[in-house]
């Protein structure tokens, strides 16, 4: 059951060339997704302006909980994009994993914790770079002395803390589901018996992942808007 | 197994180009979104919003018109349901007055036509007498005459006289 990837160098970095694909894949279904359904945009909204629609007022719902929209609005944008990407890309495992000589393909990008590490870090740097444009360097230095001066080591930890439970939360659900997914499947291939055995649990399980894959592109987005308004909101 | 840890798929070492390809895709797909999609999206719904604020507000606007217009012709309504009843009344009135001055008038009339009558009635009575008068005066001409004509004695004469007197008197 392990897989290697095909991985290139360039430019002194190191690619791996599943990662790419999918990447690309899940950025250009979401592109297509939400482009095609503004395209024919009325007052009176039907079919896929409806859902997108529904998605907006959505992570709307999620920013409203988190901050004031006066402060929160901004961030609609980035929490969009994230919940749908997260979302597509959690899906994209799913159905079907590619092997080509023994290299995984097609999978999850967000089963790569490379990949969660990545989207986490850029939220929390984001969260930084708000923090500090929005209240002012001294203001936001103050924020690590609260409530009390001692707990600053504490708030230094908890700063990395975050962005790796952020990133390793949503890689290892993901993971998770799509190795036990590669296991039932192999279970399923294994003979006439355990096939008709596997191939519940293997339904079963899909159909949790896909709960699994929309409840953690939620949580990744909540928890997004969670540490913007921590470092953005003047009250805490 | 130990590819089970951190970086299972990536095989071996950091894939640095992975995480500068994610970065950059996903400033790529946020900018190109909300350019493409959230921007239009937005200004579709924020339209809607205002839309919807207005034709309420419109609704209101036109309800309270509505209101307004209904409590002024009531009003009407009432004011002119008095205005008839007192032309009613003044009309009611106004035929009673007529209706006596057409009686008095009338009875005045009668008596008009009444006191005409008598006084027709003397005249005429005034006229039969002088008349009469007139006949008498003939007749004595005529006694007169026929007593001359007979060469009457007294006697003979006055019981003449008498005869006519009496018949005049019976014509009479």
């Amino acid at each position: 059951m392990e897989h290697g990837a095909v991985t290139k160098d360039f430019l002194g970095l190191t690619f791996n060339m599943s990662n790419v694909l999918m990447i690309t894949v899940s950025s250009v279904i979401v592109f297509l997704i939400a482009v095609l359904a503004t395209r024919t945009l009325s007052m009176r909204p039907g079919g896929m302006q409806n859902f997108l629609e529904w998605v907006v007022d959505f992570v709307k719902g999620i920013i409203n909980s988190t901050m004031d929209w006066h402060t929160g609005g901004r961030f609609l944008a980035l929490g969009l994009t994230l919940i749908m990407y997260i979302f597509v890309a959690n899906m994209l495992g799913l159905p079907f994993a590619v092997v080509v000589d023994h290299n995984l393909w097609w999978k999850s990008p967000t089963a790569d914790p490379t990949i969660t590490l990545t989207l986490a870090v850029m939220v929390v740097a984001l969260s930084h770079y708000y923090g500090v444009r929005m209240k002012g360097v001294k203001e936001y230095g103050a924020e690590f002395f609260k409530p009390m001066k001692f707990l600053f080591p504490l708030k230094i930890i908890e700063e990395f803390a975050n962005t790796l439970t952020l990133g390793l939360r949503l890689y290892g659900n993901i993971f998770a589901g799509e190795m036990l997914l590669g296991l039932l499947v192999g279970l399923t291939k294994m003979g006439i018996f355990a096939g008709v055995l596997g191939i519940f649990p293997l339904i079963v399980w899909q159909g949790f992942s896909v709960f699994v894959g929309a409840i953690q592109a939620f949580i990744f987005t909540m928890l997004t808007m969670v540490y913007l308004a921590h470092k953005v909101s003047h009250d805490h | 197994m130990q590819n089970l840890i951190l970086g299972a798929a990536a095989g071996e070492g950091l894939n640095t180009g992975d995480i500068l390809y994610q970065l950059v895709a996903f400033l790529i797909l946020l900018v190109l979104l909300r350019k493409f999609a959230w921007g239009p999206l937005m200004g579709i719904m924020k339209e809607r919003q205002s839309h919807i604020n207005s034709e309420i507000d419109a609704a209101e606007k036109s309800r309270q018109e509505a209101k307004s217009y209904l409590e002024s012709q009531v009003a009407e309504l009432k004011k002119a349901k008095e205005e008839a009843k007192s032309i009613i009344d003044n009309a009611k009135k106004q035929g009673e007055a007529q209706g006596e001055a057409i009686i008095k008038a009338s009875r005045d009339e009668a008596e008009r036509v009444k006191e005409a009558a008598l006084a027709e009635i003397a005249s005429e009575k005034e006229k039969a007498v002088a008349t009469l008068r007139q006949e008498v005066a003939a007749l004595s001409v005529k006694i007169a005459s026929k007593v001359i004509a007979k060469e009457l004695d007294e006697s003979s004469q006055e019981k003449l006289i008498n005869e006519y007197l009496q018949e005049v008197g019976e014509s009479r």
